[in-house]
């Protein structure tokens, strides 16, 4: 067993660990910041096998956007008088037969499916998986989809500007 | 007062007497935010410095995308800075903190397309070659890659073998003195420094999100925003100020630029490489403290204007030049 492999258990143990400790907390601010290990967990878990990239990625827009968004969003909500949000438990039978079901479908899958022998996954072994053939590819192959998230972003930033200029009066009364 | 020859020991001074200190931590705080808040946001802050091209021949981690993953990173002081302040409890602390986020986010926009510029004439996202493309040794990466004065291939001077502050990128491309001059203002707010400190206006919430801690976890909050300070000031040296390549151009047969840097690899070239790169990154800290003790702190909304209505679109402006400055240089 390599170093690389005793991290990447490492990454993949805190990973679990955290998730873990989401579902079973009852306090939803606490399961947001957990949400900060499971995400940088996922991007350990990247990096080590080689998507470096996509690691990164995973925590400028996981960590560095969506989260802080879902904790104001909680913070916000949250009446500051310090009173905790908790999280109760409902539907726990029903809860437990899903996902202990979804559980065994993945691992019968999994075991099942010996995913080193289908071809294609051999075929698609990366010629350079170097940052500029990604660039190139997204400019040349893919530009079209990379072009309309493009202006789907830019719809939702307009967006919300408009409906954070147009709620408050004191902006008007300035003017 | 002073510790040593010209209080030159003070800060080990003080940091032996901030580790003695008692823990403290207020009945009413959260716990378990309260405590590991300063950590986050020391790691968050130290964790930038891996990817920095300290020499010609030194670099911590050289991964490709080793500008995105500096960005990426910096960014997780926020939840650090959320966590101290909701964990503490306190409606100063709390203020503080949604000050220094609000700050932050809007902030990293005109930081990353003034960056963003950076990446575009340079066509790399890995910092050591950003920094080979300013200087003389361009040519251990690219053998055929040439500079041109101002980067402008019309004008037919080659400033390849000049190299000195003639290949800086604020040189490469002029239009990068004004991306410079965003990204400087940027990252002062980024680190929270005046003008742009009312996270932690003292007149009005005691210290900001930081108020309610004490000893060496205070430290801790105190180093990351000195170290964010060298980070961005290293990181403004290495996109616009040539990193650690020499600013004195070879002038004919006086070949300043080649007796005042090293071949990469070679112990004098590490030498000159820290020196240039490491005086530069002081030199800019120290007009960052000139800036903080000379203009007064802006108020909320001149703070929120300036970003969203001054620096933003220009940024967006300059993406576009640098595009199009991008194509006179081939």
């Amino acid at each position: 067993m390599t170093f690389a492999t005793i991290i990447l258990y490492c990454f993949i143990g805190l990973t679990l660990l955290s998730a873990l400790y989401i579902a079973f907390t009852k306090n939803v601010l606490y399961a947001a910041f957990a949400l900060i290990l499971t995400f940088l967990g996922v991007a350990g878990i990247f990096m080590l096998i080689g998507a470096g990239f996509i690691a990164i990625s995973q925590i400028l827009v996981y960590v560095g956007g969506i989260l802080v968004l879902i904790v104001f969003g909680v913070m916000l909500t949250n009446r500051l008088k310090g009173q905790q949000v908790t999280t109760p438990s409902y539907n726990k039978l029903l809860g437990l037969l899903v996902s202990g079901g979804l559980l065994f479908i993945f691992y019968k899958a999994i075991i099942e499916a010996n995913f080193g022998a289908i071809k294609w996954i051999e075929s698609a072994q990366p010629e350079s998986p170097g940052l500029e053939s990604f660039g190139m590819k997204l400019m040349t192959d893919y530009v079209l989809a990379f072009e309309v998230i493009g202006l789907l972003l830019l719809l939702a930033l307009i967006g919300a500007v408009k409906i954070a200029a147009g709620a408050r009066k004191e902006v008007e009364d300035a003017s | 007062m002073e510790v040593g020859y010209y209080g030159l020991l003070q800060t080990v001074a003080d940091l032996l007497k901030l580790l003695q200190k008692e823990d403290i931590v207020p009945l009413s705080a959260d716990r378990k935010m309260f405590k590991p808040a300063p950590v986050l946001i020391f790691v968050a802050v130290f964790a930038g410095f891996a990817v920095l091209p300290l020499t010609s021949g030194f670099t911590g981690s050289g991964i490709d995308a080793g500008l995105f993953y500096l960005l990426a990173i910096v960014s997780l002081d926020v939840m650090g800075i959320l966590m101290a302040g909701w964990g503490s409890n306190s409606k100063y602390a709390l203020f503080g903190s949604m000050r220094a986020i609000a700050q932050i986010i809007s902030y990293e926009i005109p930081l990353t397309l003034s960056v963003l510029c950076v990446v575009m004439i340079s066509q790399s996202l890995n910092l050591q070659e950003i920094v080979y493309q300013q200087g003389i040794w361009i040519g251990k990466i690219d053998a055929e890659a040439v500079n041109y004065l101002f980067g402008i291939k019309a004008l037919g001077i080659e400033t390849t073998n000049i190299g000195g502050i003639l290949t800086w990128n604020i040189f490469r491309a002029p239009i990068f003195l004004f991306a410079w001059l965003i990204f400087f203002i940027a990252s002062l707010a980024e680190c929270n420094r005046a003008p742009f400190d009312i996270p932690e206006a003292e007149s009005e919430l005691v210290g900001g999100f930081h108020v309610e801690y004490s000893g060496f976890r205070w430290a801790m909050v105190m180093l990351s925003e000195y170290g964010m300070m060298l980070l961005v000031a290293f990181l403004g040296a290495i996109l616009f100020l040539g990193g650690w390549n020499s600013p004195l151009p070879n002038i004919g047969s006086v070949a300043l630029a080649d007796w005042t840097s090293g071949e990469p690899g070679t112990m004098v070239g590490h030498l000159w490489g820290a020196f240039w790169l490491i005086g530069k990154a002081l030199l800019t800290v120290g007009v960052q403290m000139w800036v903080r003790w000379t203009y007064p702190r802006l108020r909320i909304d001149q703070l929120m204007n300036l970003s969203w209505k001054y620096l933003t679109p220009a940024g967006i402006l300059l993406v576009l030049l640098s595009a199009l400055w991008r194509m006179l240089m081939i």
